[in-house]
């Protein structure tokens, strides 16, 4: 079993469902994640496509398990490359009044610079879920 | 936001986050092999800085591995570096305004 490359978590005083909708509802990662979009009907292999506010298509995949709201598994894929594809596991735990959101990043193809690229992006996107779904307001994270 | 501070106010734990970050994902025995301190000092150091969410613990079978988790450090760094610079940004922005201003009054 290979070793998972980058895992990132975060605790948000909020409900699964919560976190789940912020995660899936291009209507809510527009305003926590950089204006991007995830876009999918988010059913076991369905595709989902990462959009910025122009409709490019920056990241795509296939979704290989959901399980809402609790497991969300996607391919990651450069959509110039791909074969360069990876894997993301988000999964949300009730603790106490708060979800534990642990992301996970791996399966990363061998000579790819994606991880390098995404371990820049996730610790950003995370906290500015956490800001967002706590207080109604994401962060201003890819502007500075 | 106290438990991340506590954590990082000790030389032996900010050791522990640096030897992750040069290598993630290790077990105990591997950041017992790099650090001076004794297994117990570490699985004590470990347990603080996982408290404070700053170590994340991945089960592969049997073995412990342990991650850095920067999301914490994350949300110090908007707290207090974010908000310092946006403020040096918009001072830097007031006073190209103030002399553009200024040039235009005297023009």
């Amino acid at each position: 079993m290979q070793k998972p490359k980058l895992v990132y978590t975060t605790y948000i005083r909020s409900t699964p469902k919560a976190v789940w909708t912020a995660i899936t509802k291009p209507e809510f990662t527009a305003q926590y994640w950089g204006e991007m979009t995830n876009v999918s009907d988010w059913k076991r292999g369905s595709k989902w496509e990462h959009h910025n506010p122009e409709h490019e298509v920056w990241v795509t995949g296939k979704v290989l398990e959901s399980t809402p709201p609790k497991r969300l598994v996607l391919s990651w894929a450069d959509p110039d490359d791909l074969k360069d594809k990876s894997r993301v596991t988000f999964e949300l735990e009730k603790v106490e009044d708060m979800v534990r959101l642990t992301v996970t990043h791996d399966k990363f193809t061998t000579g790819s610079t994606m991880a390098g690229k995404v371990s820049q992006g996730w610790p950003k996107v995370l906290s500015s879920l956490k800001t967002f779904l706590e207080t109604g307001k994401g962060l201003n994270i890819f502007c500075k | 936001m106290d438990a991340v501070f506590k954590a990082l106010a000790d030389e032996s734990r900010r050791a522990l986050l640096d030897q992750l970050h040069k290598s993630n994902g290790q077990t105990l025995g591997e950041l017992c092999e790099h650090l001076d301190m004794t297994r117990q000092a570490v699985t004590k150091h470990l347990l603080l800085l996982e408290a404070a969410n700053l170590v994340v613990i991945v089960w592969r079978g049997r073995e412990k591995l342990h991650y850095l988790n920067p999301a914490p450090l994350q949300e110090i760094y908007e707290r207090w570096i974010g908000k310092y610079e946006r403020h040096r940004l918009q001072a830097l922005s007031d006073l190209k305004k103030g002399l553009e201003e200024n040039k235009n009054k005297k023009g």
